[in-house]
Formats: structure tokens, C-alpha cells, sequence
């Protein structure tokens, strides 16, 4: 079936099955392999994009019911809070092997987005999904409170 | 590095995104734009614009060694950081060996250890050449110039390297360049140096494996018998040909299991729980669990081997005489599970194939494959990308047993024409083995009336990681696999009587080494054991250990050094309720000081205060990061991890089965890292095999009991 997806400010043609999860329209099909697969089963946050600014899981989402939503994945994100978040994540040195990082950026600009200055357990519910095997948890938290800093600035 | 830049540009250039993205081409597109790359030796180029690109013979799986190896090349270099970049090298043993391996690959937490003085030398060289070729055009003496961030200097001529690099090419090199001395250090030991990765890892732009696509490529999955040791009776395809973009299903040749080709990821996943097996279970293990550890129990009893003998003429009385303490430990299997499941890609070339992959072992992945495809080891090419994690899961001791052997067997299977991408799910990699092994350890510690230790028993049941693999050889002796014994038969600590037994336990289940191997087990027994010691003793747990090293052997001396540090940066006094561990591997010290909270049995883990003495330290930063992720590593599996077996089958499937550590488990974290001027030693590893013993002895310190059978929520403690 022909789908008509609105990712990252673009109106793109896919053609795929309507239970395609959107992770895998993304990475097979358009190329936007900054969106990470992980478990597929909405257990560890590498699939974290946008659906209308809200952080989703992409591997649980067919892409049939994705069609009416603003998509935004790791490559567009743009903004005040995405570059405090990114700066903050480079400041911070906090990747290791990189492979969850999309994911948990996506969350933590969706959470700053809401929040701009989260406390610790704010912190922790908004990032709880987001799984790093390589635990760089205690950067993440610096970085996410690096980066309120440098929205309240 | 170029291939991150160009995808980056190539993303931004493109209006639309429905175009494939194909890596090689890309960085040669870079390549060509009016510059002039100059290729000083295998570790470094340089163009005309000053960029400096460091070829890294290592692989990058988040240990910071692209950071790290850069560091060493530009040390010496004198250039600008921010002009450095990195590239990972081809295979190439000849030039890109471990120095002490000679071959390539990377592993045993020894990448900085081995390249130290290489890429250290590499750098001087090319510093040299540019001196020199700044010392003929402007007719001054090469001790004049002065070099700085790229920058040369005499008087009020001055010039970048950039600009010398033409002349250099026509200069014979130094062989023997001469090296800073410490203090010379700008960039080894800054505290301040950013990841070389940093940017291409928070902006999407990063490329793994999973990210590769070459055209024409198929996509590559495996179904595997249910049980280890399983091979396939028949298999039924028909329901799998109605998922759409099904293309086939091969078998192996030695029936391991059946690969589905499919036209993309999610099809292969589909296709394969849409497949029919049937499986042949003679030979397959199909013992629960709780069987395997009677199993281990007896094994424990009557060891088979004696990697450390008791001397009995030591000894005058028999352990059960003595006041003694004994305990028994349990530590489960366990997955590595890094973050990208296993994948990797291979392309027929014009003269072999060319695999794209977060290539741990490049050497092995060319044996193995040219004896699969019929090729020589030149003939396979190996693009090393992005690895998105390993913890030892990505390497072999066996490499008929690497996952891109499997690769080449699926694109040999389709007719050796068609790029295949193998790709595991999640399922797969919990339940596709290669194991930390289980183990099990029974104790038995004797004391004197006043505490003084006279007396220390301890055997191992575990399967061996070495035996049956090309280790073999240089890893078994009198058949004790170093592996199953390393940090208890050659413990640091003066143990008067100790004597270590070890019998091997015997499964199909696949082992392998796991982030710090022997040592997540065998540390956690020793540790334990000592705060036990101390318990009964009334000793101070730190006092304890300081009185079991000797100050006459240097590594004795280093530890003790390390643990005092930890005492006294920790704020430890005697009698308070924190738990202490220390441990030695990988040519490391590290010493940990952990504080828990507890309600009943709801344990917290407030912060780990962790020392660590690794020799020199080239990249605190990066050193600092690897003690965090390495104790959060331990952690995760210390607290809820374990590969459980019913009948033979994995119980656990993915991460709703098998926990993985969150944020809000993690916790504080100090690191204190001592100064050294001792050889650079691993850091990978060595924070993962203290951590857990400090966490259970802090435990014990709240609650007073002693976790003895991992995970901890097996010992009925929940971590909130
Ligand atoms: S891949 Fe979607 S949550 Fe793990
Ligand atoms: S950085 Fe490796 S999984 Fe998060």
C-alpha cells in the first residue's frame, strides 16, 4: 500500500504493508537509520521518535496509524532545546558506543520540552524507557541537567 | 570521520530522503575535493588543509579507543585536536596487528597497552618530517623550530603542517623519532579532551552495521534449534512464503538451523516465526537449570584439576579442625545483549568479498571466511564501522564461531553474488548462547583462635571458555583453563594453604568471554569471602586486605597503594555500613566503596565511589567513563540477570525478560583515578569485577545478609 508520511517537515511516499511497524519504513525504506533498532518490543527506547513533539516508541507503531501525525526523527530535530540537549550530551562526553543515544536524546528533548527544569525523578520517569547497555545513566542525568541550565540562561 | 561527514552532508543535501545510502562511496567522494592526502605511515595521513586523520587499528564500541588512539598519534604530533580525526584501518595484520597478539584484532581491555609506544611513534615520525621539511625552506636548524597545535614557529616565520605536506612526501622518514618525556604531556592526561565520536553520535549521523545498505543487498536472519546442541530434522516453508517479501530458506550445511532471506529487516523477522521446524534433540541439552547446579554441586566436590595444589607439608592441621567459615556461590549464565543486536554485511568484490561490519577481529574474520568462501585471507576486505557495543559478544575464541562466518555461509548459500545483510533480533541474541558461563564455587576458609587466616579452600565448577577453540592452546595448561580460575588461583593477596580446584562443567550451551571473564565470578567469591573473614574476625574489612599484601612486590604495593586512596577519599571509617571490594585484572587496580539504602528487603544503591590505578592515564575522561559504564554493567546483571534453562530452553527472550539495568538504578558515581607513570594497563574491564562484591558487602553491612547466589533478586532482595 502507498503511504503518505510527514517526517521531519517533508511529505515522503512509502510503499509498504500496513502493519510495518514506522522503525522499519524509516530505516529500510527512507534511509533515516538515525532511529535504532533495539528489542521491538517497546522495551528499550532506541526507536524513540516524535509523533506530533510526544517521544513513541517506533517499533510498536504500524505505520498505518502513523499517517495523520507529524514525524520527527534524530535528523530533524531542530531548536532551542534539541541544540541545548546535543551540545550538552558533547559537553558531557556522554556517548560510549552511540547506539541508544537517538533514543535518548529524543526523550530528553521531549521531556525538556515539557519540563525545562526536571528534578532527579523527573529525570528518571522521563528516561526510565530508554535503555543504554554500555550505562552511561549517571552522564545522561549531568547532560539533562546541563541542558536546563543552558535553556534557563 | 569522513564517512560520518559525508553521510551528514549527504542528509542534508538531500531534500527528500528516499534514496540509499551507500558507505565507501561516500568517503571517496570526500576524498576527491581538491586535496591532496599524504600518507605519512599506516597511522596517519595528512592534507594540505592541516587535517590530520588517524587510522585506528582498533574498533570502536564505545570504549573511547578512537579518542584514545588519537591522543597518542597527535601527542607526539604536536597537532591541533580539533584538526585531528580518526578512521578506522582496513584488514591488514601486517600493519595493523595487536603488538602483542600479531594479529588484528581487539580485546583484553589492551588497546591502549599495545599501542602506546606505536601510535606514540607514529605521530613523532610525522612530526619529524614536518620539522624537517620546514627546516630546508626556511634554512633554519630543526631544534629552532618550535611546534605547537599544528603550528610551526621560529622567529617570524611561520607556517601550518598543512602546508608542508607536499614537501614531506619527498622526505625520507626517522626510524627512530624521538619521544616526549611525561612532562612533556599536552594532550595525554588532559582532563578536557571532547570524544572524537561526540558528534556523530548525538545528531543520527553515526553508521553501524545496522545501518548499511549496498544495493542489490538481501536481508539474512536465522532460525535456531530450540535447545543447544539441536540440529534440524526438517522445516515447512509454506506459511513463511505468504509473508510478503519472502525471497527464501536455506539450510546450514552442518543443519544448525535454517536462514531466511527476505527483502527487508522486518520481512526476515516475519519470515521467520512464520517457519515450520523440526528438530533433532539426541544430542541436545535438555537439562533444566536447577539440575545444572546439582550438577555443579557434585562436580565441586571432587575437583578434576588443580590449578593451585595445596602443599600439605604447609599445613599441619586438617581445614574442618580449624575455626573455619565456608560458603558456597552460584552466578548464572548471562548474555552480553550490547545495545545493536549482531549484524554485519557482505558484498561480492571484483576479487573476494568485503564485509561491513563493527569488526572486532578483522584477522579472524578473514580466516574464517576465506576457508568458507574458498578465497585467500587478502581477498576479504573488511570495512570497519560503528559498533554499537560488544562486551566480548562480537569476537571468538573460536572464529569458526563469529557471527560473520555465519554471514559468509548465508551468502555462499545464495550463490555467492547476492549482498547480504545477517541480522539477529533481540530473541536471538538472548537466546542464541555464547554466554558468560555459569560457575559455581564452594569454599572453605580455616582460622586461627585470633582471626589470622591459616587456611583457604576453594573450587570452581564452570565450562571452560578456551577448550575446544583455537585458545586451546596457549590457554589451557594441565587442563585448567586460565579463564575458569583467572583472579582467584593468582590473587594479589599473601592466602597462607591456599590451594584452588577446578573441574570443568560439560553442556553444548555456546560460553564466551564476557566482560571481565573469569574475574566477574571469581572476584565476587574472593571479596566476599575476605568481608566474611573480616565479619567474623572484627576486623576492618580495608585493614584486612592491607595486611595480605606484601609491600616488597610491586604490585602488592600499587594495590594497597589504590585501596588506601579509596579509604581515604571515600571518607571509610572502621565499623561503617558500607560495603568494600577491590580487585586486580587486566593490569589493574581497582578498589570500590559502595553505599546502599535499605528498606526490609528494597535495596537502593546510593554511589559507588570507585579508585583505580591503570598506569598512565591517557584520557582521564574517557577512563572515568569506562569505571561508570563498567560497574553499571556489572550491575545490571548483578542485580536481576540470569540465562535460565527449562527442559534445555532459554526461558528469557528479551528485555522484558531479561532486565536491563535503567536510570534509576544507576548510581552516583566518584571516580578517583591515581597518578602513574607505570605502563598504560586495561580499563574496559577492570571496574566490572569489583563492583558487585562492594555492592553485596554494603548489603550485608545494612541488612546483614550475605547475597551468595546471583542474581540478587534470587536471594529475594528487590532494587528500587
Ligand atoms: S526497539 Fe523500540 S523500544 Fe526497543
Ligand atoms: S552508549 Fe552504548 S548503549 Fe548507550
Amino acid at each position: 500500500m502507498l503511504f503518505k508520511l510527514k517526517i521531519n517537515g517533508n511529505v515522503l511516499d512509502v510503499e509498504a504493508e500496513p502493519q510495518t511497524p514506522l522503525l522499519w519504513v524509516l530505516r529500510d525504506d527512507l534511509d533515516l537509520t538515525g532511529t535504532k533498532f533495539g528489542c521491538g518490543i517497546s522495551s528499550c527506547g532506541a526507536c524513540t521518535v516524535h509523533l506530533n513533539g510526544t517521544p513513541v516508541r517506533s517499533c510498536s507503531i504500524p505505520i498505518e496509524s502513523a499517517i495523520d501525525s507529524e514525524i520527527t526523527t534524530i535528523e530533524g530535530i531542530q531548536g532551542k532545546v534539541a541544540n541545548a540537549v546535543q551540545q550538552a550530551w558533547r559537553e558531557k562526553n556522554v556517548v560510549q558506543c552511540g547506539y541508544c543515544q537517538s533514543g535518548q536524546i529524543m526523550s530528553a528533548v521531549g521531556l525538556l520540552k515539557n519540563n525545562p527544569s526536571p528534578n532527579n525523578q523527573e529525570i528518571d520517569g522521563a528516561m526510565s524507557g530508554n535503555v543504554c547497555r554500555c550505562a552511561t545513566y549517571f552522564r545522561i542525568r549531568d547532560a539533562i541537567k546541563l541542558a536546563s541550565q543552558k535553556l534557563e540562561a | 570521520m569522513e564517512k560520518n561527514i559525508s553521510r551528514r552532508r549527504f542528509l542534508k543535501n538531500s531534500a527528500a530522503t528516499s534514496v540509499s545510502l551507500i558507505i565507501g562511496l561516500n568517503s571517496k567522494g570526500i576524498l576527491a575535493t581538491n586535496k591532496t592526502n599524504t600518507v605519512i605511515n599506516p597511522f596517519v595521513r595528512m592534507d594540505q588543509e592541516g587535517f590530520v586523520t588517524v587510522i585506528a587499528k582498533h574498533f570502536e564500541n564505545g570504549q573511547g579507543i578512537s579518542t584514545g588512539l588519537a591522543t597518542l598519534l597527535a601527542e607526539e604530533m604536536d597537532a591541533d585536536w580539533e584538526k585531528v580525526k580518526v578512521e578506522f584501518a582496513p584488514a591488514n595484520a601486517e600493519q595493523y596487528k595487536h603488538t602483542f597478539w600479531g594479529y588484528q584484532a581487539t580485546g583484553n581491555s589492551e588497546s591502549i597497552a599495545n599501542s602506546f609506544m606505536q601510535y606514540r611513534a607514529a605521530g613523532a615520525m610525522a612530526k619529524d618530517l614536518m620539522i624537517r621539511a620546514a627546516s630546508k625552506k626556511w634554512g633554519v636548524k630543526t631544534d629552532e623550530i618550535d611546534v605547537q597545535n599544528g603550528i610551526m614557529r621560529v622567529g617570524t616565520k611561520k607556517g601550518s603542517f598543512g602546508e608542508f605536506v607536499t614537501d614531506a612526501v619527498n622526505l625520507t622518514p626517522s626510524k627512530n623519532p624521538k619521544l616526549k618525556t611525561p612532562d612533556q604531556f599536552k594532550l595525554i592526561g588532559n582532563q578536557d579532551l571532547s570524544r572524537k565520536d561526540n558528534e556523530a553520535k548525538t545528531d543520527g549521523s553515526a553508521i553501524y552495521g545496522m545501518d548499511v545498505k549496498v544495493p542489490g543487498m538481501v536481508y539474512a536472519s536465522v532460525v535456531r534449534s530450540p535447545r543447544f546442541g539441536g540440529t534440524l530434522k526438517s522445516f515447512d516453508v509454506s506459511k513463511a512464503k505468504r509473508v510478503p517479501g519472502f525471497i527464501e530458506a536455506k539450510v546450514f550445511p552442518d543443519k544448525r538451523g535454517v536462514i531466511v532471506y527476505a527483502k527487508n529487516t522486518w520481512s526476515a523477522f516475519q519470515t521467520k516465526k512464520a517457519l515450520l521446524t523440526k528438530w533433532d534433540f539426541s544430542n541436545a541439552e535438555s537439562r533444566s537449570t536447577s539440575d545444572m547446579v546439582s550438577d555443579c554441586q557434585k562436580l565441586a566436590e571432587n575437583p578434576e584439576f588443580e590449578p593451585r595444589p595445596f602443599k600439605t607439608d604447609d599445613d599441619k592441621q586438617p581445614v574442618k579442625d580449624l575455626n573455619h567459615l565456608e560458603a558456597e556461590f552460584f552466578f548464572p549464565f548471562l548474555a552480553h545483549s550490547p545495545m545493536e543486536p549482531l549484524n554485519c554485511i557482505i558484498e561480492p568484490t571484483k576479487n573476494g568479498v568485503r564485509f561491513y561490519d563493527g569488526c572486532q577481529n578483522p584477522s579472524g574474520v578473514q580466516w574464517a571466511s576465506s576457508y568458507i568462501l574458498g578465497l585467500q585471507p587478502q581477498q576479504i576486505e573488511v570495512k570497519t564501522i560503528y559498533a554499537g557495543g560488544s562486551f566480548g559478544r562480537r569476537n571468538s575464541p573460536a572464529v569458526k564461531d563469529l557471527y560473520q562466518a555465519e554471514a559468509a555461509i548465508a551468502f555462499a548459500l545464495l550463490g555467492k553474488k547476492t549482498p547480504v545483510k545477517l541480522v539477529w533480533d533481540r530473541e536471538d541474541d538472548i537466546r542464541g548462547g555464547y554466554y558468560r558461563p555459569m560457575a559455581f564455587h564452594k569454599t572453605k576458609i580455616g582460622l586461627d583462635a585470633k582471626g589470622k587466616i591459616l587456611r583457604w579452600d576453594h573450587r570452581i565448577a564452570t565450562k571452560s571458555i578456551s577448550k575446544g577453540t583455537d585458545f586451546e592452546k596457549f590457554l589451557v595448561h594441565n587442563g585448567v583453563d586460565h579463564f575458569s580460575v583467572e583472579g582467584c588461583v593468582d590473587t594479589l593477596y599473601q592466602l597462607p594453604n591456599m590451594s584452588v580446584g577446578l573441574s570443568d562443567f560439560k553442556s553444548s550451551i555456546p560460553v564466551l568471554w564476557w566482560r571481565g571473564v573469569g574475574h566477574t565470578h571469581t572476584a565476587y567469591a574472593m571479596e566476599s569471602l575476605l568481608d566474611m573473614v573480616a565479619q567474623r574476625t572484627g576486623k576492618d574489612p580495608i585493614e584486612l586486605r592491607l595486611d595480605l599484601l606484601n609491600s616488597n612486590d610491586l604490585k602488592q604495593q600499587r594495590m594497597a597503594h589504590v585501596l588506601k586512596i579509596s579509604r581515604r577519599r571515600s571518607g571509610w571509617k572502621k565499623g561503617n555500613k558500607r560495603g568494600f571490594a577491590a580487585h586486580y585484572s587486566y593490569k589493574t587496580f581497582v578498589a570500590v566503596v559502595a553505599d546502599v539504602s535499605a528498606t526490609g528487603k528494597q535495596v537502593h544503591i546510593d554511589k559507588l565511589h570507585i579508585t583505580v590505578d591503570c598506569g598512565v592515564p591517557v584520557n582521564p575522561d574517557v577512563i572515568r567513563a569506562q569505571m561508570e559504564g563498567g560497574a553499571g554493567y556489572g550491575l545490571g546483571a548483578l542485580l536481576r540477570n540470569e540465562i535460565t534453562f527449562a527442559k534445555g530452553q532459554v526461558e528469557q527472550s528479551n528485555f522484558d525478560t531479561y532486565l536491563p539495568l535503567r536510570i534509576s538504578d544507576m548510581p552516583e558515581i566518584d571516580v578517583e583515578i591515581v597518578m602513574s607513570n607505570e605502563t598504560p594497563s586495561g580499563v574496559g574491564e577492570p571496574s566490572v569485577p569489583p563492583t558487585g562484591p562492594a555492592v553485596a558487602n554494603a548489603i550485608f553491612a545494612v541488612t546483614g545478609k550475605r547475597i551468595l547466589e546471583l542474581p540478587m533478586t534470587q536471594s529475594g532482595f528487590q532494587f528500587v
